[in-house]
């Protein structure tokens, strides 16, 4: 597994392939954006059944990057539930496979919109949280610096000489960091769309995901 | 059944005689099913409704009597104008309406409640109608049901969809009799099996089918080029065809192509002849004017594609001309059928060539056309996504018994030989979502009630499957408008794919206009017009065609001729270049060119195995070729080759078919493949599974929506045997072969392969650069194209081309 070294306010970090980030100084792991039982809340909300298999398969590769890095922290940057309820209904089997993850590391759960509420699911529970000289929250605010964020699931489509190639993408600019959606049942928004290309520095570049994260210019749209 | 008095004044007051299948079908009138199948013009229609006319002439009665479906909206307007016409002539009490996707809804809701006694339909809107809770109201006195066209239905899930639905209306009236009208067909007694309730008998009249049509390829001073749909070059014979003739229909493969011809042919049209467009992108409003114009008689020709395909009646029609090869000969013959509706003249039709392998193509498709050979297209059994939504359906309607449901399905000719498992699988699939791991128990979508009928669990539930009825499988359009303060003049719709390579400025075509792209508001694509002479064209639909194998068989011999002097001049040319720079195919071994072109490795691979074997030639051989590290990007495959292209040259076609190589690790390849996610996601929205997108749902941004390929994937995943996915491998192979004729095959040909490096693109190869069709691959080469493009981006924005992937990444474990 490869990763992409940058800088951000003086604190080295790593773009996995994953769409994990690490932040090696503080033995730190993030990901965003898990929506852990999602399949249930759509089952619930509109009636269709999807393959139940999305939590079991975000927590298979959070355990592995977990298992990989050895992290003494590991933040969830918002959105790590679909609902509240999603998170209430988790299978016991999923519950226990968290506290085994959690078990010797300080676990820290960001609110997202999605989930603004405690969970029953131990760890600690903030709005955000601050780690000099970095702060970790959900939504990204224009004009903060030293931001990790997620909320937006950003993707960027790169026009290669064969074909377009789309990819969950870190953004990252002097000020902050976007993460991609870690969740499996997750889509993305291009960072072509305004909202993205409002908040990102015209230097930003994207970080695109896979086996082995190519950095690029960050696709940029009309604002 | 006699003929009422009053109808039969009605023939002598025309003049006209009853057709011999006409009193056929009035003597027929109580059989339990009947298949018609005659000619266009010869009085179809009305021999399918004449056993109505005449009961309801002898009993005039309320509520609705006789169905009728056809595939197309158009068609159902038509016949009604058709049939109101004689039935109001002949001063008959009937009240004849249309219902479809373009019914105004209170007159659907008119409809439910007071049922006209002829009610012209589509198979969309029927199962729509069979959905509701008052069905068995609606239909409570039902007698016939009319299937037209049903040769075209045959083909498709529209069938399947169609047959479900009146296996529900034959549940309310058993009584109900069912006629089918078809074009000639190469296998009747499979048509007569689908449209009989299973195991009832259905009888098959043959109509006189006419004189055999008239039918040539258009030979032109200019010659056609190597490759390319357009036909631009036949401009100027084509008009002059148009000239010559009263009424001139010109179909086209496909809507990108009509809609370039178009242009083209106004740009040469110096006499201001009246010509028009039609296809099923158009706007609404604009194909009815069309519509009407024929039906005047005020147009001289009508550029067209499928969409004109079926049997409107359009009077005045004296020659068809086909741009490009006609890929299917039974089409082609229908087509035919649409020139000169008297019953007694031969059709006229052309064939224009748009390059020189479609003159090879035209030839033997002149020749299958003489020989009466039309393309035979065995269905298999019914599919099992289908049913599914019928299972929904069915629930929408109110609480349903399974023994009564899997009763009425196993009526159908298409699901007879469905077992009770199957079914209860498909059943299960709907209650639960039928996943190895149970996890809805509180979330089912329907529940077993304590009588042992099955219900929604939230009644609300309807309305969404209400919404996701149907088979077609649409890809995302947005309409276009011109641009104006408050919503200007609707122009048609084009794919959204398309419409997001769109820059302001940028200009394209669309029913036959230049216009200019403006931008996108609430996903409506804003334009104004442009009087530009060269657009960037418009991508419609990649029109999949059914094709045809016996074309391969009859070209391949002209192949193994030394010279052809039949052929134009320029075409004889062409062949012989081909053998000089390369060779022609051959029967007994297999020639294989490699290339590059256009910056990247080409191989071509001339089975002459037909679409389905050359599609599954193509995701072998692009598995051998990832595992050789030769890194190939996609591949398309036509009735005759399959071409391939990549990143890296082959030099020994031998290792590609290792026959043991090939065998190995088959499955994970074809699980992976964007074949079997295209057709999982076709599958799964007919399920039941994903539901269709919803403007609002797109309005709202794409963020929340994810890949149907990541569902696919999670099943491939943790629940491998599940039956959505056996679902998607049966839909797959019906446009694939078994993996054994490919063995077969590679074992037949065994050394016999001809390996040529001409160094640059053939004669034969060029025609499959324009395929529609292409299969991308996702393998190690587009990690190599990520990372060159990264890099060159990096360069040129000033940045570090090389960024640090230090080993740093392994410092902190």
């Amino acid at each position: 597994m490869n990763g992409h070294m940058f800088t951000l306010a003086g604190a080295e970090l790593i773009a996995m392939g994953t769409g994990a980030l690490w932040w090696p100084e503080r033995s730190l792991l993030c990901v965003s954006d898990l929506h852990l039982g999602k399949s249930e809340r759509v089952a619930r909300r509109q009636g269709t059944i999807l393959p139940p298999y999305d939590t079991r398969d975000t927590m298979t590769r959070l355990a592995a990057d977990v298992a990989r890095s050895q992290a003494r922290v590991v933040v969830c940057l918002g959105d790590s539930f679909d609902d509240l309820g999603a998170a209430g209904s988790l299978p016991e089997e999923e519950r226990l496979w968290i506290a085994r993850l959690q078990a010797g590391r300080r676990w820290v759960w960001i609110e997202g919109n999605h989930d603004p509420g405690p969970v029953d699911l131990g760890g600690t529970h903030l709005a955000e949280l601050p780690l000099a000289p970095l702060t970790f929250r959900h939504v990204a605010r224009a004009g903060a610096s030293g931001e990790i964020s997620g909320h937006y699931h950003p993707k960027a489509d790169i026009l290669t000489r064969a074909r377009l190639i789309s990819r969950p993408a870190f953004l990252a600019d002097s000020d902050r960091v976007i993460l991609p959606a870690y969740g499996s049942y997750t889509g993305g928004l291009r960072s072509t769309a305004p909202e993205l290309s409002r908040l990102m520095r015209s230097e930003a570049i994207a970080i695109l995901t896979g086996p082995q994260p190519h950095a690029v210019p960050m696709p940029r749209g009309a604002i | 059944m006699q003929l009422p008095q009053t109808i039969s004044d009605w023939f002598t007051a025309k003049g006209w005689q009853v057709h011999p299948h006409q009193v056929q079908m009035l003597d027929r009138a109580d059989a339990p099913c009947t298949l018609l199948i005659a000619p266009t013009g010869g009085g179809k229609t009305l021999a399918g409704f004449l056993p109505t006319l005449a009961d309801l002439a002898d009993h005039p009665r309320d509520g609705l009597h006789t169905l009728y479906i056809s595939p197309l909206k158009a068609l159902a307007a038509d016949i009604k104008r058709n049939l109101t016409t004689p039935v109001t002539e002949m001063g008959l009490p009937i009240r004849i309406e249309d219902r479809t996707g373009d019914t105004p809804a209170s007159r659907k809701r008119r409809q439910r409640a007071d049922p006209p006694h002829i009610l012209l339909t589509t198979p969309e809107s029927l199962a729509l109608l069979v959905s509701y809770e008052d069905a068995p109201r609606m239909f409570a006195g039902l007698r016939r049901v009319i299937v037209d066209e049903i040769h075209a239905l045959a083909e498709s899930k529209r069938g399947d969809q169609l047959f479900l639905a009146l296996s529900r209306l034959q549940g309310i009236c058993p009584d109900l009799r069912r006629v089918g009208l078809s074009a000639t067909v190469e296998d009747p007694p499979a048509i007569a099996r689908l449209l009989a309730r299973h195991p009832d008998p259905c009888e098959i009249l043959l109509a006189d089918p006419g004189p055999a049509p008239d039918i040539a390829m258009l030979t032109t001073d200019q010659a056609p080029p190597w490759a390319g749909g357009g036909a631009a070059y036949a401009i100027p014979a084509v008009l002059e065809q148009v000239k010559a003739h009263r009424t001139t229909l010109i179909f086209h493969n496909t809507r990108a192509q009509a809609e370039l011809f178009f242009h083209n042919l106004w740009l040469a049209n110096e006499d201001s002849l009246p010509i028009a467009i039609h296809h099923g992108s158009l706007d609404r409003q604009q194909r009815e004017r069309v519509e009407a114009a024929m039906v005047r008689g005020d147009l001289r020709a009508i550029v067209c594609t499928g969409s004109l395909d079926l049997g409107i009646d359009w009077g005045d029609v004296d020659l068809v001309i086909q741009i490009g090869a006609p890929k299917n000969v039974k089409r082609l013959v229908q087509r035919i059928g649409r020139a000169n509706h008297r019953y007694n003249a031969p059709s006229k039709a052309l064939l224009v060539p748009a390059n020189r392998f479609e003159v090879v193509e035209c030839v033997a498709a002149l020749d299958a056309v003489r020989a009466g050979a039309l393309d035979g297209d065995p269905r298999g059994p019914g599919p099992r996504d289908v049913l599914c939504q019928h299972i929904l359906i069915a629930a929408a309607a109110g609480p349903f018994d399974a023994d009564d449901l899997y009763a009425e399905v196993t009526g159908i000719g298409a699901y007879a030989a469905l077992t009770r498992d199957a079914f209860d699988a498909c059943l299960d699939f709907c209650a639960t979502g039928g996943y190895a791991l149970r996890a809805y128990d509180r979330w089912q979508r329907l529940q077993k009630r304590a009588d042992g009928r099955w219900q929604l669990r939230d009644p609300r539930a309807a309305q969404r499957i209400r919404m996701n009825i149907g088979t077609i499988q649409d890809t995302d359009t947005l309409k276009v408008r011109l641009k104006a303060s408050r919503g200007g003049k609707p122009l048609g719709e084009i794919e959204e794919g398309f419409a997001a390579s769109l820059s302001p400025g940028d200009t394209f075509l669309i029913g036959g206009e230049i216009v200019r792209y403006e931008g996108l508001r609430e996903m409506v694509v804003e334009v104004t017009r442009r009087a530009d002479r060269k657009p960037k064209i418009a991508t419609f639909m990649g029109t999949k065609f059914a094709t045809s194998t016996q074309l391969s068989a009859r070209i391949l011999h002209m192949f193994a001729e030394d010279d052809w002097p039949d052929l134009p001049a320029h075409t004889r040319d062409w062949l012989h270049l081909q053998r000089k720079v390369s060779r022609l195919p051959q029967a007994g071994r297999l020639l294989i060119e490699s290339f590059p072109h256009d910056g990247r490795e080409n191989m071509v691979v001339y089975g002459f195995a037909g679409r389905n074997a050359q599609q599954t030639l193509g995701l072998l051989l692009t598995k051998r070729l990832e595992e050789m590290g030769l890194n190939p990007l996609g591949f398309v495959a036509t009735d005759y080759a399959t071409l391939i292209w990549g990143l890296d040259r082959l030099t020994d076609p031998a290792p590609l078919f290792d026959i043991a190589a090939l065998r190995a690790g088959v499955d994970t390849w074809l699980a992976g493949n964007a074949v079997m996610k295209r057709t999982f996601r076709a599958s799964a929205t007919i399920a039941g599974l994903i539901e269709r997108n919803t403007p609002s749902a797109r309005k709202s941004g794409r963020q929340a929506t994810f890949s149907s390929d990541i569902l696919h994937d999670t099943l491939v995943k943790y629940d491998p045997t599940h039956l959505m996915l056996q679902i998607t491998r049966d839909e797959a192979m019906r446009g694939l072969v078994d993996f054994g004729r490919i063995e077969e095959m590679a074992a037949r040909v065994g050394t016999r392969i001809d390996h040529v490096t001409p160094g640059r693109i053939t004669p034969l190869a060029a025609p499959l650069f324009l395929e529609p069709g292409r299969v991308p691959i996702k393998g190690l080469a587009e990690e190599r194209l990520l990372a060159e493009e990264a890099d060159r981006l990096l360069a040129s924005a000033g940045l570090d081309p090389a960024p640090p992937r230090r080993p740093g990444w392994r410092v902190p474990y």
